[in-house]
């Protein structure tokens, strides 16, 4: 395949798989606990450290970029906390709040970059949407350095990482650190975000941690099943999204990946066997006409 | 009589409100103890907080004269039904062989040994056939008895039960109750958050009436009475017939199902 043979195309090939494949894996722990909107507010609120890393150093490279997205969203993640904590202001309430203000200043920090002279290569939509055609190769590295740690760690915690998930009150009466797990899947999820965010951007990158796992969840009933159809599901998505963006000038590739990841999503919401929409409907068909 | 829960001067609250105010309670090893309360009576939260889930402001627990967390494997828990989500994607099998995790080492996987003890309990609590089922195909009372399986699976000396009777069928209600009487039988200990009255002298051989405070606790014949349950209840109690109260239980009630 073409996608494979050129250089530029295969490294932004692989990259995005790479990213859809750590992201759809996962992000199912992040739609299981309940935490997409967190995810959301996250990836959001990674753009001012983005912008603060890039403003600081003048450099893109992947590693301060990634230091950068990290720590703003674990800051939003904390002070999120913090207000739920001490303040009578509702969980959803503080996520929109704290969205808003993270990305707001991301937005003024990258109109301001937009000014700076060496702004060119680092424009304002590459870190909105992504640019997935100026990833290289040491990208990549950058996202197996992050992705397989954190991949690492759930597979070695398994039994503990799904029994949490599952049921936070048991897990805590037979002694797990449930709070410690807790703080291990937000990180876990940062990184999935941070992983992204050069390919498809901080806007658009909750849709990559959250439709897999919808997807995924309507063809099995198995949590083991279900992560690694996320991650097939994401790096298929990737693949054909970034094939897609060859076929025209200037189709952007971060945004078709999510398309693509969306059209799985409905296909596995309406023609999945068993949960999907069609199957339901048929089966009431089937039960009306037997009474 | 050895005391197998020991609770002292238990005060939790909830911001500046408080859910359980100065609670003392033992309970006797090798009873049934049932916790009744009217509705946010605090009967929920005095279980968690005997579990350590929930941080009590003052007092303290013991099992068998030590600290909760150095007893945790004596422990078994059954919390409400309604506090998982079903649709999880995970086997009836799977969450039972979460009852032998509390034994396993941080980095041991379920092994032959631990799928055999989870396939055991299945088997006492007759949902072996359901071993491979998706937990959200199950009926109410099917997934009650799963957690309560998870529960045997642990294999503890005491057994705290969050209303395991909500929302079950008279058949299922008589068989948690059987399996509650077997492990009585065996030795254990099991205390129970029960809301159905009509059924307390019959089930329990304990009773623990709890409204923020202590109302009574002890026997069932000695403390199940009139005065203490309108203590308790206030105004609410309408449906107790006077004949049942501290009386033995003498013929087969019927097991109502909500």
């Amino acid at each position: 395949m073409e996608l494979f043979a050129d250089y530029t195309l295969r490294t932004v090939t692989i990259g995005a798989m790479l990213l859809g494949a750590i992201s759809g894996f996962l992000g199912c722990f992040a739609v299981l606990r309940r935490q997409a909107l967190l995810g959301d507010a996250m990836s959001h609120a990674a753009l001012p450290g983005i912008a603060l890393a890039f403003l600081l150093t003048g450099q893109r490279d992947p590693f301060i970029l990634f230091v950068g997205a990290a720590s703003a969203a674990l800051l939003a993640a904390l002070w999120l906390l913090v207000v739920v904590r001490t303040t009578r202001i509702k969980d959803d309430a503080a996520l929109a709040l704290i969205l808003a203000v993270f990305f707001g200043f991301g937005l003024v920090l990258l109109s301001y970059l937009q000014r700076q002279p060496n702004a060119a290569q680092a424009g304002l939509k590459s870190f909105l949407f992504g640019q997935a055609a100026a990833l290289i190769e040491r990208d990549l590295w950058a996202m197996l350095a992050v992705g397989v740690p954190a991949l690492a760690l759930v597979l070695i915690f398994w039994p503990q990482v799904k029994l949490v998930t599952f049921d936070p009150d048991f897990a805590r009466s037979i002694g797990l650190p449930v709070r410690g797990f807790d703080v291990l899947l937000n990180v876990v999820m940062v990184a999935a975000i941070v992983i992204g965010i050069q390919t498809v951007g901080v806007v658009l990158m909750s849709a990559m941690l959250v439709a897999p796992a919808v997807a995924a969840r309507q063809w099995t009933n198995r949590l083991e099943t279900m992560v690694v159809l996320a991650a097939g599901f994401g790096a298929l998505a990737a693949m054909a999204g970034a094939w897609l963006s060859t076929l025209g000038e200037g189709l952007a590739t971060g945004p078709l990946i999510v398309l693509m990841m969306s059209l799985v999503t409905v296909l596995s919401l309406v023609f999945a066997p068993g949960r999907g929409l069609l199957w339901r409907n048929l089966r009431r068909r089937q039960v009306l006409q037997a009474s | 009589m050895e005391i197998a829960v020991d609770i002292q001067d238990l005060t939790v609250a909830y911001g500046d409100k408080p859910v359980l105010w100065d609670v003392d309670l033992q309970v006797p090893r090798g009873v049934l103890m049932a916790i009744i309360g009217p509705n946010g009576a605090g009967k929920t939260t005095l279980l968690k907080s005997t579990l350590g889930l929930v941080k009590p402001a003052a007092g303290s627990v013991r099992i068998f004269g030590k600290p909760y967390e150095q007893q945790r494997h004596l422990i078994a828990y059954v919390p409400q039904r309604s506090s998982v989500d079903w649709d999880f994607p995970t086997t009836v099998l799977d969450v039972v062989l979460m009852g032998r995790y509390g034994h396993l080492g941080w980095l041991r996987r379920p092994g032959r040994a631990e799928r055999a003890a989870a396939l055991a309990a299945l088997e006492q609590v007759q949902l072996a056939d359901f071993a491979h089922r998706q937990i959200g195909q199950l009926s109410g009372g099917q997934q009650q008895r799963v957690f309560l399986a998870r529960a045997l699976a642990q294999d503890a000396e005491i057994y705290f039960m969050d209303e395991p009777f909500q929302g079950v069928d008279a058949v299922t209600e008589r068989a948690i109750i059987n399996i509650l009487r077997d492990l009585r039988a065996a030795g254990k200990t099991v205390v129970v958050v029960h809301h159905d009255l009509q059924t307390v002298t019959e089930y329990f051989d304990q009773v623990a009436l709890i409204n923020v405070r202590r109302i009574a606790a002890g026997p069932v014949h000695d403390v199940f009475t009139e005065a203490n349950l309108r203590a308790t209840y206030g105004g609410r109690l309408a449906l107790l017939e006077t004949s049942r109260v501290a009386a033995p239980a003498s013929s087969a009630a019927p097991a109502p199902g909500d």
